[in-house]
This record gives structure tokens, C-alpha cells and sequence, in this order.
């Protein structure tokens, strides 16, 4: 398995885990211990664990307002002046989601390397 | 690092209107938790029950409660009330205490000064103060609800607060009895705080006596009682307090502070057994109030093995406000009597003390703490005399060193109301009716009252001042032993009737009383539409029926237009108008003055009368000091019988003066004007798209939580009193059959969650004037029409 592969599932799952005991910046510590164990190269260091979120926040909004018929999401996207489509704010969710744990990884393969590097 | 935690930072923090949005859209503790309908099934242990309480949910979601004792009752109705409104049922008394800048920071401070200066916390203290003194039962009731929406609000982790919390970052805080007595405020200042002493003051010091006695008589030419006319009030032997030697206060007031909508109102009525087409009597009661998500009604079935009561509650107080039980139905419209009076005080040197009765008494400072989000918390030293807080002085609105208004009223004298209806919800009869009002004082309102056994009645009930012949229309002098208030009107003679012979009552906001009546009423505001166009309606025929109760609720009939068009087309000049004029008063002169949604004549009117009131008070538009233009009844009234009255003259026309006769024409072609600029805009002026009706989210109507373009006609004095945001808030109608069969329809919905499909469902149907059969539950037994039950239970250390 790759390791951005192998990052990307342990991003999820860490974060899914950290979910339930810790409150939304879960996925701040989740995505920021699996760069520290499992460092990228590049680009890859933001944009997996930014996918991996995107993917693991959309899939869960989509979830959970499908169920709804997308009564709120519709309400909430009208409120925050994104024309009322839910679809858009599931997306909108999830880049923030990924951009929270994106800058997070850099930090965490930061860190890792000063680590490494002692 | 400085970038991750500056993302965190702006993710996790409200900036400006713009929430918080990590933790506001985050799948996991944000909005998307609140995207579902309420539970409606399970087990839930609420600490200290008594018992098992079970509660059934019908298909409009309203919860059928049934308890083994009281105790339990409450506790389950605040519980539930929580479960379904808790943001509503807070913000609701942050508003009335003035708390307001805790949650969106300095703006709300002039809000919260008000609020506190009009004494809202002081009222409340002094209403748990006498409940905790003379009623401790019902206190211990008080106390049950909040215990019981302190369970929900314990069990809640983040994630589950309502969207409210989370658009405006904060957190629910514990409910207690003091919250209660603010929501009992907070009624009494939207239905019983319009007064206009001070606006009168300087209406008074402009026209003069005369001018002022024409413009604002105490009864209009004609009246229509709530008490019937030909009511027999000789059973009175306490009289009128006598007229002392006094002269009112000419002061010039630049401004007041805010009044409470000016339509607050509603209908009422019932018939008797022989008046209505099955031999039970009929009641119907429909509050006229803002229109709002949450809505302000909150419908519930309240149960013991000793009483079953149903109907509309009221988020934060207990028991049902408009309902029936097995016995009896009863509902409230407000009766809009004076009972707000004002006071000059005149301070010593440092204002520790002030003048009365040509000695000096001690003033009395209450330090207002009004915290500010985000700021240093701001301190407001209320001065307090014996007539009550002085809300304008140097500090606030009032530019005086040494002088200021204090304010008398009601809503200040503490009270046990919570025990009205506690009372009524279990009352099994007319007596039992009578027993109940005499706990309440304020705001003042006219009960309308059926029974299985046959009885209709209507109280006037509140605790009244017995007023000398003209108190309190002014600013009185406060240091004069005369002007304060010297005694009450004795309860039972407050005005009632029993099973009048005509065989019906009503009210609808209008006179209580005429002038037979031997206590001093001012005219305060009276409605003089509605309730003539209700009491014809009865007069019209023998026999009425619940379909007919339906008609009147729904009736768009615009007896205010009806009595000034026709006079208007007749007299004024219409021969030079322009062909799209032409049009416009063509389309006027069909109207048949109903207010229905496709008409153009409701529109037409309102732009019409409109531009005439204005032009014609142009007298009172004035930025420099606080007036009250006339009443539109006697508007018309002038219109017609006075038309070249020196009022009618434009004043800013120097060298024309303007008659009744000018101003219809020149209104009618400003209206006319106006009107087709809406027809370029809008496509055309149909009453329905004119007004636009619309319930609005509690925060200033945010448009993604509210619900606009509500097809429906209407508008303010007639008796479907919808008009732009406000109207007939919860319309029932009870036939007292037994047990009583009900309908009812508010426009909302029962929950407030905005993601919940039981948010805003009631509001087509009661836009179309249709209602919902009110399962009137018999006993706990499940039946077919129940969706959902739950238990709730005791804990099990218990």
C-alpha cells in the first residue's frame, strides 16, 4: 500500500476516533499524529489529509442531511448567502474541514522532522 | 504553526454576524446535528419525578401529557417545552430582562437600558417575592417546571443546542422561577405598557384644552361594549375616587421610549346553548400578535387523574393560557386599560431624595449590571420613589439636572397570575371561573368563558386603579399627595356578564364599558372595527354553528374603509384626473370593501388613507418632541362632519387652506401615483403580493429561518387581523359538547428547530383559513392516531 494511501485511511479513522471524545478540531489532532507518523512529500503533505477530510466530512454531512430530506442545509446555505443548495455547503463543509487538517499536517510534518532531526 | 493555529483561531471564532464556522458547520457538533425531527419515543429519567409520566405524540406533534400528580404535570411541561423550544423559551426572557447585549454586545444596550428602566427585573422580583410569601404551592409549581427544563438542558451535550446557540455562539444557562415572572413581565409590557401619557402631555400643550378634548374624547360617538349596554351596574357601592384640585404638567418631552405593537389585540366570543345550532355553546378566541418563528404558542394536552386541560401554552409559563379542559373552555384578549401613569420628580441638590407633600423623601438606587459581549459590563443607578422607577433623568433621554419621570405601574405591583391559570386549567365551572381570574392583576384582560352546563361569560380582569375623572391621561405633578393612585377598583366590580340575554359575548379590544359605567375609563386606544362587525354578526341570526365561528375568524371585511370610501368618492372633485387616475378610482369604486388576497381595493385604500391621515396631522410631524396623532375612528369621524376644521389645512402651504375636500384628492392622486410605481415594480397591487405577509424568525426575521409571501387577506381592524408580520396568532374554536370538541390552528409549527419539518407546517393551512381537529385524549391509552409515545421516569436512585 502507499504511503499516501496509508495516510489517508489513517487520517480518517484517527479523526473518527478523535471525534468522539474531543470536539470539532478532532480532525486537527487526528490529520496532525498521522503526518507525524506517517510523513508525506510535497504537495501530498496538505492535499492528502485535506481529501481525506473533504471526503470523511462530506460523506458524513451527506449522511446525515440525506436522512432530513436537507430541510437545514438548505436554510443554513441560504443563511450564509450560498444560494440555498445544500450540495454547496456539504462542499463548502468539507473544504473547511480539509483545510483545517491541511495546514495541520504541514505543522505535524513539522514537527515530525524536527523530531527526527535531533 | 502560527498558520495552523491562526486557521483554528478563525474557525473557532464568531467574527461580526459571521458564526464560527469549524465549530458551526463541523458534521460532527455543528448545524448538521440539528438537521432531524424531534424524538418521539423512548425512555427519558427526569431526576425528582415522582412517578411515571407518559407522553404521546399525535401527528402535529403535539405531546399529550399524562401524570399521576402536579408536581410531575409541570415538571413534564417544562421538560417538554424545553425539548421542543429551548432557544425561544430563553432568548425570549433575555429579551424581557434586558440581557440582550450578553449575546450580540453593545448594540442591544439602549434595548437593555430601557428594559431596565422600565423596572422588568424589579417586577419580576417582586412577583416571585409575593408568590414565595403568599402562594408557596404554587411557587413550588414555578419551581417544578424549571427543574424540569433544567433536566433537558443538563442532558444536552453541544452538539444538541439549537441552531440559535450555534449561529450566535453561546450556551443555554439554567432555567429558574425568576425566568418565569420575566416571561409574565414581558406579556404585561407587550399588552398593558402603550400608554401615551407623555405624548398627550405635549399634544395637550400645543392645541389646547378644547382642541385636545375633540381630537381624543373619552368615548367615541358610538360604542360597542365589550359589557353590554343595557348592563345594570347598581350592585356598586364603592365610588368613583373624587376629582381633586389639579393641573397637569406642561413639560415639553422630546422623546419617549419604545411602545409595544400599538396591534396587539385579539378576538373572543361565545355563544350560549340557545344561540347555537347544536344547543351547546360554541367559544372561539383568536390573540392578535406578531408573527413569528417559534411561534409564541406552544400546544399541549396537560393531564392529572384530577383534570385534563388543552391548548395553547406559552413558552416559560406554566399550564394553558387559551384552552379548555372537560368542563370549561376559556380564552384572552387584551383589555387595553390604563394602567401606566406618569409622575414629575422634582430632586434635592445631590438627587438622594425628592419632593412629596411639601417634605422630602428618600430616593432609592437599584444598580442595573448589564453585561456586554465581548466588553467591560455597564453599570445604570435607577432611581426609584414611591410611585415606581425614574425612567427618564439626566442620564437617559432627559436632559434635567435635577428633575425626571417616574413611572406607576401595574406590571410593578407583584402578583400571583401564574395561579390563574394553574386554577382554570382545573376549573369544572362558572364559579370555579371566577375563583381563578382574581389572582390576576395584570395585564389586564377580558376572559371569555363556556361550560358543558351551559354558562357563557366574559371578565374584564386586572387590578384597576379607581382614578379621579381624567387621572392619568397627563404627567401629573409627583410630589402632590392627590395625584397618586388612592385605591383600587374592589375586584367585584370589576366589569362582567353572565348569560346575557342576547346570548352571546365578545370582545375584541374595544370600550370595556360605556358610560354608565361608575368608574373613570379613559379611552386608551380602542379597537372600533372588529367589534362591531363581530356583534352584527351575531345580531344577524338566531342559530350559529362551529362553520359559521370559521367564517367570522376568517371574515376580510373592512368596515373602516366602508365608512370613509363612499363619503370621499362622493364629495371630492374627480373630474380632472388623469386617465391612469381614472383607473385606479374606477377600480376603487368596485371594491366591495373586502380584503381578500386578489383584490386591489385593500391596496388602493391603504396607500389612500395613508397619505390622507398624514397630510391631514401634518400638525403632529414633528421631529423635536414626542406627539400622538389622533385614533383613526376619530379621524374619520372629523373627516366627515368637520371638513373645514382648521386641522385639515396643510400647514405648509402658506397661502392655500386646505379642506377635507383637497385632502381627498390630493391623497388620492399621491396614492395613485405610488401605486403605479408598484405596478412597475411588482408586475401589480393585489392585496395578497401589497402586503406580503410574513412570519419572521425571532432574530429580526433572518430570512433563511423565516416564511414570506403567506397568502393571506386581512389586515389591522378587521377581524382576520392579519396584516405585513402580525395577526390572529392561534385561532380555537371549542364546541362544549362532553367532552369538549376543539379545533385550532396557529401559524408555525410545534417545533423550534428550523430543521425540522414540524417547524413551520401549520402556517398553509391557517393561511387558508383551515384548522386541525384537537385530539382531545380521554385517558393514556394508545390509539391509532398517537405516532410516537414516551416515558418519562423517575431516576433510579429515586
Amino acid at each position: 500500500m502507499s504511503r499516501n494511501i496509508k495516510n489517508f485511511i489513517v487520517t480518517i479513522v484517527l479523526s473518527a476516533l478523535l471525534s468522539l471524545v474531543l470536539p470539532w478540531w478532532s480532525i486537527m489532532i487526528g490529520t496532525l499524529l498521522s503526518a507525524l507518523f506517517i510523513p508525506l512529500k510535497k504537495a501530498a503533505v496538505f492535499f492528502i489529509p485535506f481529501l481525506a477530510i473533504l471526503l470523511f466530512w462530506g460523506v458524513y454531512c451527506f449522511m446525515l442531511s440525506n436522512a432530513n430530506d436537507f430541510v437545514l442545509a438548505k436554510k443554513i446555505s441560504t443563511l450564509l448567502k450560498i444560494g440555498g443548495d445544500p450540495y454547496l455547503l456539504i462542499l463548502a463543509t468539507g473544504v473547511i474541514g480539509g483545510l483545517a487538517s491541511g495546514v495541520s499536517a504541514i505543522l505535524g510534518k513539522l514537527i515530525g522532522a524536527l523530531i527526527r532531526n535531533q | 504553526m502560527v498558520l495552523t493555529f491562526g486557521i483554528f483561531y478563525a474557525l473557532n471564532t464568531k467574527m461580526g454576524a459571521i458564526p464560527p464556522l469549524g465549530k458551526f458547520l463541523n458534521p460532527h457538533s455543528g448545524v448538521w446535528q440539528n438537521e432531524t425531527n424531534e424524538s418521539t419515543s423512548g425512555e427519558i429519567i427526569i431526576p425528582g419525578l415522582k412517578e411515571k409520566v407518559t407522553v404521546h405524540y399525535d401527528e402535529q406533534m403535539i405531546p399529550h401529557v399524562f401524570a399521576q400528580n402536579e408536581h410531575d404535570l409541570y415538571k413534564a411541561q417544562g421538560y417538554l417545552t424545553a425539548k421542543h423550544r429551548l432557544w425561544q423559551l430563553e432568548f425570549q426572557t433575555y429579551a424581557a430582562a434586558g440581557r440582550l447585549s450578553e449575546i450580540f454586545g453593545k448594540g442591544a444596550l439602549n434595548y437593555d437600558r430601557t428594559e431596565r428602566r422600565r423596572g422588568m427585573g424589579y417586577g419580576a422580583d417582586q412577583g416571585i417575592a409575593y408568590m414565595k410569601k403568599h402562594d408557596p404551592e404554587t411557587f413550588r409549581l414555578v419551581q417544578d417546571y424549571a427543574d424540569g427544563v433544567n433536566a433537558y438542558i443538563n442532558q444536552l451535550n453541544p452538539e444538541d443546542y439549537p441552531v440559535e446557540y450555534k449561529l450566535l455562539d453561546y450556551e443555554p444557562e439554567a432555567w429558574s422561577p425568576k425566568k418565569t415572572a420575566l416571561l409574565l413581565m414581558y406579556m404585561t409590557k407587550m399588552l398593558a405598557a402603550r400608554d401615551k401619557d407623555l405624548e398627550y402631555t405635549n399634544v395637550l400643550r400645543l392645541v389646547g384644552k378644547e382642541n385636545f378634548d375633540l381630537l381624543f374624547p373619552d368615548f367615541f360617538d358610538i360604542t360597542d361594549p365589550v359589557i353590554p349596554k343595557e348592563t345594570d351596574w347598581s350592585f356598586i357601592d364603592v365610588p368613583q375616587t373624587e376629582l381633586p384640585q389639579n393641573y397637569a404638567v406642561l413639560d415639553t418631552i422630546t422623546e419617549t421610549i419604545e411602545k409595544p405593537n400599538p396591534d396587539n389585540g385579539s378576538n373572543n366570543w361565545a355563544v350560549s346553548g340557545a344561540k347555537s345550532a347544536t344547543g351547546n355553546p360554541i367559544l372561539a378566541n383568536d390573540p392578535h400578535l406578531g408573527l413569528n418563528l417559534p411561534s409564541i404558542w406552544f400546544v399541549m394536552q396537560l393531564s392529572t387523574p384530577q383534570h385534563n386541560a388543552f391548548g395553547a401554552t406559552i413558552p416559560g409559563a406554566l399550564a394553558i393560557v387559551s384552552g379548555f379542559n372537560q368542563h370549561i373552555a376559556w380564552g384572552e384578549t387584551n383589555a387595553t386599560r390604563d394602567v401606566t401613569d406618569w409622575y414629575k420628580i422634582e430632586f434635592n441638590q445631590d438627587r438622594s431624595k425628592y419632593k412629596y407633600d411639601g417634605a422630602w423623601k428618600d430616593v432609592s438606587v437599584r444598580v442595573e449590571e448589564i453585561k456586554i459581549k465581548g466588553q467591560k459590563a455597564f453599570l445604570d443607578s435607577v432611581l426609584y420613589t414611591h410611585h415606581g422607577p425614574v425612567v427618564y433623568e439626566k442620564n437617559f433621554k432627559s436632559e434635567n439636572e435635577r428633575a425626571g419621570y417616574a413611572m406607576r405601574w401595574i406590571g410593578h405591583d407583584g402578583g400571583n397570575h401564574q395561579k390563574t391559570f394553574i386554577a382554570l386549567n382545573k376549573a369544572k365551572n362558572y364559579d370555579e371561573y371566577v375563583s381563578a381570574l382574581q389572582h390576576w392583576n395584570a395585564p389586564a384582560q377580558n376572559f371569555v368563558f363556556a361550560s358543558t352546563e351551559g354558562d357563557i361569560a366574559l371578565w374584564i380582569q386586572g387590578k384597576f386603579a379607581n382614578k379621579w375623572e381624567g387621572q392619568g391621561k397627563f404627567l401629573m405633578d409627583g410630589s402632590n399627595p392627590a395625584n397618586d393612585w388612592q385605591s383600587f377598583i374592589p375586584q367585584k366590580f370589576n366589569a362582567h356578564t353572565k348569560n346575557p340575554e342576547r346570548g352571546f359575548v365578545s370582545s375584541a379590544n374595544q370600550h370595556p364599558v360605556d358610560e354608565n359605567y361608575p368608574y373613570y375609563v379613559f379611552n386608551d386606544g380602542y379597537e372600533t372595527y372588529r367589534n362591531r362587525v363581530i356583534n352584527d354578526y351575531f345580531n344577524s341570526k338566531e342559530k350559529f354553528s362551529v362553520e359559521d365561528f370559521k367564517a367570522l375568524h376568517n371574515n376580510n371585511y373592512n368596515l373602516k374603509a366602508s365608512e370613509l370610501v363612499p363619503y370621499m368618492m362622493a364629495t371630492m372633485d374627480a373630474s380632472n384626473l388623469t386617465n391612469e387616475e381614472k383607473i385606479v378610482y374606477d377600480e376603487m369604486k368596485a371594491w366591495k370593501f373586502n380584503n381578500d388576497i386578489d383584490e386591489v381595493g385593500p391596496s388602493i385604500w391603504r396607500q389612500w388613507y395613508g397619505r390622507l391621515y398624514n397630510m391631514l396631522w401634518d400638525e403632529f410631524d414633528n421631529d423635536s418632541i414626542a406627539l400622538a396623532a389622533p385614533y383613526t375612528y376619530q379621524t374619520i369621524h372629523l373627516l366627515k362632519t368637520q371638513g373645514d376644521h382648521k386641522f385639515m389645512d396643510i400647514v405648509k402651504t402658506k397661502d392655500t387652506t386646505e379642506t377635507a375636500k383637497d385632502l381627498f384628492l390630493l391623497s388620492f392622486k399621491k396614492a395613485a401615483e405610488r401605486l403605479a410605481e408598484i405596478k412597475e415594480e411588482k408586475g401589480d397591487y393585489k392585496w395578497a403580493n401589497y402586503k406580503g405577509t410574513y412570519a419572521g424568525h425571532l432574530l429580526q426575521a433572518l430570512p433563511a429561518f423565516s416564511r414570506f409571501d403567506i397568502p393571506i387577506g386581512g389586515d389591522r381592524n378587521i377581524v382576520n387581523a392579519t396584516s405585513e408580520n402580525h395577526g390572529p396568532s392561534w385561532r380555537m374554536i371549542v364546541e362544549m359538547t362532553s367532552p369538549p370538541t376543539a379545533l385550532g390552528i396557529y401559524p408555525g409549527g410545534q417545533s423550534g428547530n428550523p430543521g425540522s419539518k414540524y417547524y413551520d407546517n401549520f402556517i398553509d393551512d391557517w393561511a387558508a383559513g383551515k384548522y386541525h381537529s384537537l385530539l382531545f385524549l380521554q385517558s393514556d391509552k394508545t390509539t391509532d392516531q398517537i405516532i410516537g409515545t414516551q416515558t418519562l421516569t423517575p431516576g433510579k436512585n429515586e
